[in-house]
């Protein structure tokens, strides 16, 4: 096979090259095994981090849905607008149609939701449910895993537990997506996962399907004070923004020796080299890093202080990358004009600051004013109570934020916990706000979402029913708390 | 007892810690602006020197009182000398008062921040900001916790913005619990208000701070049983000792584990004149503590009772008050697996006095009106959700004498209301403690103040 090759057959050859070279392990990449009968090479799976980028691939399932309209609501579609009287069409797991007064569809079961308030499922961008389970034994502490600085090699779903009662608690407080995080610990915690909130028997039962990956990284005093305590570095910050820049010029080169190799490979396929290229050692902490530089892994960024979100910034130029959000963000108002600049997303709580000294700075006006200054806001919990009530916690921020003069309507915040979040963690073109053709991710609520007394009646998961404070057939309890004395669950509640 | 929730995932340490055009419920409340003006700030601020003698009239209010005279749907209250002179329908406003019209908005006695550290500490993860955790194996039951108030904490400012006019400081045992130690009092608990004045204590010695939690278990042996029995073996020693406190000064008496210090501490939870908090989680382990303190005769005040609803009739029966959080609904510890948000308002229905709490570290001390509405949405009365923030921790904590209510002759703690003040989207208009009305700023309005309006020619460091 020398020089004479048509492209198309150059290309057909180089297929089932790297088929005989690197078979596919997993549905993702068996489309291009094509019933390969000739790969009789001898084969070593795993070598290669471009033969399979999803080793543990998405298994979810939406439960069995009807179609379904919503009538009456008053509706917040997660893009701005209310809707009053409003109806929302769900089909076949799919959001059909939104709008006020729409004529119902044949055989659609019809929930009267008039006085009642619709939003769309709410979304956690920074949860650490399932790594950080209850009980907070500590046989369920898997979130940190502190043993050195940078862990992007661990992703967050090998520690996930999916019976923790907490998914469920949030789930009945219209969670529908969630980013599960590792902890603060490292300078880079590991892999982020995008669940579905969906009991589920394992967590690739649960795995939002086709959501990017986050990479945690962390700032600040965390990183520093475990290892710091640990007589090893980083001990400071200056030690902090080594480390970063140390584990970044590692991952170019780690892109670098995989693209040469790539590109020898399929020099020596071309019949343009002699002799194979050996192929780089794989490093699957390099792997995630490299995921980044490539634009495929989404850098979920743990930093409170505004100077510091600015020298992360500075390294992800040096770098060539982009940072989609900074978690807690107690400063981000102090450079609003950067980070929209930047096109940063930030999460933030409505009013816990004061913790620490890097949270000192935090004020309940964070959000409305990143908010004012376009600034992608969000509002996360990194608790597993808070989750439960992440509108009334973006409500605290409004109230803080009306009260500073600035003006920001129900409509528009429940974007810091729908579309904002969604976009994000890489998911707002499949969910996160009422528009045809999106995931039927939705809540319903007894009252306003931004009042303390509203509590979800329904929420749906892809157009199925997931939870229903009215219907004991449709309150999910964990392994865990079956059979136990008192009705934990709500669901069992008088 | 327990830490702050967050420090748990923020951590690193696994096992270590780890103005709206429409009012929120149709009430056609508006948000005031907050004027950022320095000249209001500063007029504010004097107005505090002199406002002692200030008379104010706080009129077209709706007042809920929380005493007998109940919901005024119309009134006034009348403030002179920093009491409250008259609260009715038709009081008649002095001449010369400073008239605040509450336009039809809500009043209420203030806010009480029950088992908080705030006063008592800064910055939660800076052990040397902190003074709520301070026994040692001298200085346990009889630690004063009054005695490292600062009334010029920065986070005084922050809660009073929220409502809360008082806050009951209850020490913690040190060592954020995963240290081993020897003791279960952390000391005695302290009321202030949150005036920021130099005489902000409105009572020492308020209770005894006592731990029988899992933690406490950890700490002194491994077993709920140990902290039960040592509890009991501590109280016998200073009934012991209270009964020969001659044989003490002259060195014939039995030897004593406890300081002489903690010994008279415990005299006046044996004479059952001040209480004894004891936070308790687990349904059996609250049976025991309401059976040991029926038996020695001890005045208790349950702490967290997460598993109360359970025993909520035996907690009803032993005329024991409980602190609960309400918010607090997942299985965390095995000892609070059937935790639900439903406690509160199942305790109440019981029969049971509940004051609502908010999470411990002064930071979080004004999100208890949240709380208490959390109580409301699962089963509180709403009512009742007011009166766990008012009315319940000023009697439990003995200070009802001075606030908890709008009632003549009490300490002129009130806040205005732009709506129910349960309420995210509800903020306070106007704030008294002890007559004198409270500038509505703290340090967190002049961070957003300076940084809300970034200027290139003025950096932020010269906008103060």
């Amino acid at each position: 096979m020398k020089n004479r090759l048509s492209a198309a057959s150059l290309a057909a050859v180089m297929v089932l090259s790297a088929c005989a070279t690197v078979p596919p392990q997993s549905g993702a990449s068996q489309t291009s095994s094509g019933g390969n009968e000739q790969a009789k090479e001898k084969s070593y799976p795993g070598l290669d981090p471009a033969s399979d980028s999803d080793p543990f691939p998405s298994t979810y399932q939406g439960l069995p849905s009807s179609i379904v309209a919503l009538v009456g609501a008053t509706v917040f579609t997660g893009t701005g607008s209310r809707i009053d009287n409003g109806t929302v069409i769900l089909d076949g797991g799919k959001i059909t149609a939104i709008g006020a007064n729409l004529p119902v569809p044949a055989g659609a079961k019809v929930v009267d939701a008039h006085g009642k308030f619709v939003t769309p499922g709410i979304i956690d961008a920074h949860s650490h449910l399932g790594v950080y389970a209850t009980p907070e034994v500590w046989a369920n502490s898997d979130g940190n895993e502190a043993t050195d600085p940078n862990t992007a090699q661990v992703w967050a779903e090998h520690s996930v537990w999916p019976q923790d009662p907490g998914f469920i608690r949030a789930l009945e407080g219209g969670i529908t997506t969630l980013e599960i995080l590792p902890g603060s610990a490292n300078l880079f915690g590991g892999r982020a996962v995008i669940l579905k909130n969906v009991p589920g028997r394992t967590v690739q039962d649960m795995k939002f399907p086709g959501a990017p990956y986050g990479l945690k990284m962390a700032c600040g005093e965390n990183p520093k004070r475990v290892y710091g305590s640990k007589n090893r570095a980083p001990s400071t910050r200056m030690g902090n923004i080594f480390g970063y820049r140390k584990a970044w010029i590692e991952a170019q080169d780690y892109r670098r020796k995989w693209d040469e190799y790539h590109k020898k490979l399929a020099d020596y396929k071309a019949g343009k080299a002699d002799k194979a290229p050996e192929a780089p050692k794989r490093d699957l902490q390099m792997d995630t890093l490299a995921g980044v530089l490539d634009g495929s892994i989404l850098v979920q960024n743990h930093c409170y202080r505004g100077d510091e979100m600015a020298q992360m910034i500075a390294i992800s130029h040096e770098f060539g990358f982009h940072i989609s959000m900074f978690h807690h963000g107690s400063e981000a108002y102090k450079v609003a004009d950067i980070l929209r600049k930047e096109d940063i997303c930030v999460a933030t709580w409505g009013e816990w600051w004061g913790f620490k000294m890097e949270s000192f700075d935090g004020i309940e006006e964070n959000a409305a004013l990143l908010s004012k200054a376009g600034v992608c806001t969000v509002i996360h919990s990194d608790d597993a109570i808070l989750t439960q009530h992440l509108p009334q916690e973006a409500a605290i921020a409004l109230a803080a934020g009306r009260r500073a003069g600035i003006e920001i309507d129900e409509a528009e915040a429940i974007k810091w916990v729908t579309a904002n979040p969604a976009k994000a963690i890489g998911v707002l073109n499949q969910t996160g706000t009422l528009e045809p053709g999106k995931m039927a991710d939705v809540v319903l609520w007894s009252a306003d979402p931004f009042s303390v007394y509203a509590l979800t009646e329904q929420v749906y998961v892809d157009g199925a029913v997931v939870f229903d404070r009215h219907d004991p057939t449709r309150q999910p309890l964990s392994d865990f708390e079956l059979g136990q004395a008192g009705p934990a669950h709500p669901g069992a509640r008088p | 007892m327990s830490r702050a929730r967050r420090f748990r995932s923020d951590s690193q340490n696994p096992g270590a810690l780890g103005r709206a055009k429409r009012g929120p419920r149709g009430c056609g409340v508006g948000y005031p602006a907050l004027k950022y003006s320095l000249l209001a700030f500063a007029a504010a601020i004097s107005l505090m020197g002199t406002a002692q003698a200030e008379t104010i009239a706080i009129t077209h209010a709706k007042i809920m009182t929380l005493g007998s005279a109940g919901l005024i749907a119309d009134g006034s209250v009348i403030v002179k000398d920093g009491r409250i002179a008259a609260v009715g329908a038709n009081v008649s406003v002095p001449a010369g008062a400073r008239i605040i019209d509450a336009q039809g908005h809500l009043v209420t006695p203030g806010v009480v921040a029950s088992n908080t550290a705030l006063g008592a500490g800064e910055v939660e993860g800076e052990a040397t900001s902190d003074d709520f955790a301070g026994a040692t194996d001298h200085l346990s039951a009889a630690f004063d916790v009054s005695l490292g108030v600062n009334p010029a904490s920065m986070l005084i400012p922050v809660a009073r913005m929220g409502g809360v006019t008082r806050a009951v400081i209850v020490p913690e045992l040190p060592g954020r619990g995963d240290k081993k130690g020897d003791k279960l009092f952390a000391g005695q608990a302290a009321v202030i208000d949150l005036s920021g004045s130099a005489n902000s204590i409105t009572r020492r010695y308020a209770a005894l701070s006592a731990d029988a939690s899992s933690g406490a278990a950890g700490r002194i042996g491994g077993s709920h049983a140990s902290v039960l029995q040592r509890l009991e073996a501590d109280l016998d020693e200073a009934a012991s000792y209270g009964a020969n406190k001659g044989g003490y000064e002259h060195g014939t008496h039995r030897p004593y584990r406890q300081s002489k210090e903690d010994l008279e501490a415990l005299q006046p939870i044996l004479q059952g004149k001040e209480p004894l908090l004891i936070e308790v989680h687990r349904a059996a382990d609250i049976r025991r503590v309401i059976e040991l303190g029926k038996r020695l005769k001890l005045k208790i005040i349950l702490d967290s009772v997460e598993e109360g609803w359970q025993v909520a009739g035996d907690i009803a029966a032993s005329g024991y008050p409980v602190l609960v959080d309400p918010q607090t609904d997942l299985p965390n510890e095995f000892e609070s697996l059937n935790s639900r948000m439903e406690n509160a308002g199942l305790l109440s229905a019981a029969g049971v006095v509940v004051v609502v709490k908010p999470p411990y570290s002064g930071d979080y001390a004004r999100q208890v009106r949240y709380n208490a509405g959390y109580a409301v949405a699962h089963g509180l009365p709403w009512e009742a959700g007011i009166a766990a923030i008012t009315r319940n921790p000023a009697q439990v904590f003995g200070f009802a004498e001075k606030t908890g209510r709008i009632e003549p002759g009490l300490d002129a703690d009130l806040v205005v209301w732009s709506g129910d003040p349960l309420e995210m989207l509800t903020v306070p208009l106007h704030v008294l403690i002890k007559g004198e009305e409270q500038p509505m700023i703290s340090r967190a309005q002049e961070l957003a103040r300076r940084y809300g309006a970034l200027d290139p020619a003025q950096p932020p460091a010269y906008r103060h």
